[in-house]
């Protein structure tokens, strides 16, 4: 049992996958719920405002005023700094691992999707800060009134520039969704070969699901169907 | 057929390396890689100039020795086989071929093509065995094995250990290799006793050794010559959990 003390999690290679997979499923579950959320921007704007304000008293009367939601948000930012201190320590191994680059490279079943998970992850890490800052404190949205978030969405979404943006950063998470949620079963081990094709092949719907979920929020606003 | 060959050569480990051309004529579409290799080093040798340095040993394919990245793929371009069995007629007239070491921090180069591969002994060393009592072999079928599960720890089993997954993998990841090895023994009744310690051992030793960890880009798997499948990545992992989570 000697080998299993010094095995700790967090220093392995694959505990690292690990802290990733789960933090990953975190992710995904919020992802998901504020993908749903974002849809009642077509149910009009006192249903969307009433909406976002309602979800402080998530969880009442077991929860207090904000409190299931500060609860949700803790999770969150932990999950996000685990998740991002995992890929770090592993892309840092991982450059380690190949000092010196082949003059030709060639690869044979890596796609978009994989080769983009590091800097697809940048992107959108730099891409959650920036909403944070034009949707949650508004510092640099051109108008931005606390609790009007109908209003504050509508007009964000006129800029063109910030519109591709979002839509790029979309895309990217589209993308590392579409990896991390199979990767996520074959680091875990939940995967049995049997079902590798039918578990890709969920992981790309759900991807594309999400991608359009959340693109067709700033097209409505763009092309006047939201406004 | 002539052919034009970008071959890198390194002295040793200390010395700079660089990428030397060769043109080679008379190359035999049936001959295989390292006879068109042969070839060159007997015209260097007659030219009196160092021959060019790769492993190699059985040449049937089966014993894992050889093992260069040719134009980017490690042994090359046909799938599920070694250097030494890709034959000249995957070329023609004309073509360049870049022929390149493994390249990985774990596998120190010793001379041109050949590297050190010391570090996957090690793996198997912590852990990679059954430690049974020897004597007599003991009688076929003695010990009941599902068909399933043997037909799985003969896949995995077939691993010869040559680094191509190492060595096309961008991580520069041993997860194929070590994974192998750890699902080849825990298919077996003989390899359940030591299973969870086997695969935290295997694991710590492959971290040791300065391996990248695994994105399951599946490039290990392409270019395996054994053709060992993805799952037993999985099947690790999911050792290794269990051997944390029961500890």
């Amino acid at each position: 049992m000697q080998n299993l003390q010094v095995l700790s999690f967090s220093r392995s290679t694959i505990g690292k996958k690990v802290i990733m997979a789960v933090t990953g499923v975190i992710g995904i579950g919020f992802i998901l719920v504020h993908m749903y959320g974002n849809l009642k921007v077509f149910i009009g704007p006192e249903y969307f405002n009433a909406y976002s304000e309602e979800l402080r008293e998530l969880g009442a009367p077991i929860f207090g005023h904000a409190h299931a939601l500060w609860i949700m948000r803790l999770i969150l930012i932990a999950s996000v700094a685990l998740h991002v201190w995992a890929a770090t320590a592993l892309t840092i191994q991982a450059r380690k691992a190949r000092p010196d680059q082949y003059a030709v490279k060639r690869t044979l079943e890596a796609n978009y999707a994989s080769k983009l998970m590091r800097w697809g992850g940048v992107v959108i890490f730099v891409f959650i800060l920036y909403h944070l800052m034009h949707f949650t404190w508004g510092n640099i949205h051109p108008d931005f009134i606390p609790g009007e978030v109908y209003h504050n969405l509508v007009v964000g979404f006129q800029f063109l520039p910030n519109v591709i943006f979002y839509l790029i950063a979309v895309s990217l998470l589209g993308l590392h969704l579409y990896h991390g949620g199979w990767s996520m079963m074959q680091t875990l081990g939940i995967l049995s070969p049997r079902y590798d094709q039918a578990v890709r092949r969920g992981a790309a719907a759900f991807a594309l699901l999400m991608t359009l979920g959340f693109a067709v929020v700033p097209l409505a606003v763009l092309f006047g169907v939201v406004k | 057929m002539k052919l034009k060959l970008r071959i890198w050569r390194q002295a040793n480990a200390d010395t700079q390396g660089r990428f030397q051309d060769y043109n080679l004529d008379h190359v035999s579409a049936d001959s295989s890689f390292l006879e068109m290799l042969d070839l060159l080093n007997e015209q260097l040798i007659q030219a009196g100039e160092e021959p060019v340095a790769f492993d190699h040993d059985c040449r049937e394919g089966i014993c894992g020795m050889c093992g260069v990245v040719i134009n980017g793929l490690a042994h090359g371009p046909a799938r599920g086989l070694t250097a030494c069995q890709l034959h000249m007629r995957h070329y023609k007239e004309g073509d360049t071929i870049t022929i390149e070491p493994w390249r990985a921090a774990a596998f120190p180069l010793i001379k041109d093509l050949v590297v050190d591969r010391s570090a996957f002994d090690r793996i198997i060393q912590a852990g990679g065995y059954v430690s049974v009592s020897t004597g007599s072999a003991p009688d076929a079928n003695a010990i009941p094995i599902p068909k399933k599960n043997a037909d799985l720890a003969m896949d995995a089993a077939a691993c010869i250990g040559c680094g191509a997954c190492v060595a096309a993998c961008p991580n520069g990841s041993a997860m194929l290799f070590t994974a192998a090895k750890v699902s080849h023994l825990g298919q077996l009744p003989q390899g359940q006793v030591e299973r969870h310690n086997r695969v935290a051992a295997m694991v710590r030793q492959m971290d040791a050794e300065g391996f990248g960890g695994c994105t399951n880009h599946g490039e290990c798997s392409a270019v395996c010559p054994k053709l060992i499948p993805l799952d037993v990545i999985g099947q690790m992992n999911r050792d290794l959990i269990r051997a944390v989570l029961s500890r």
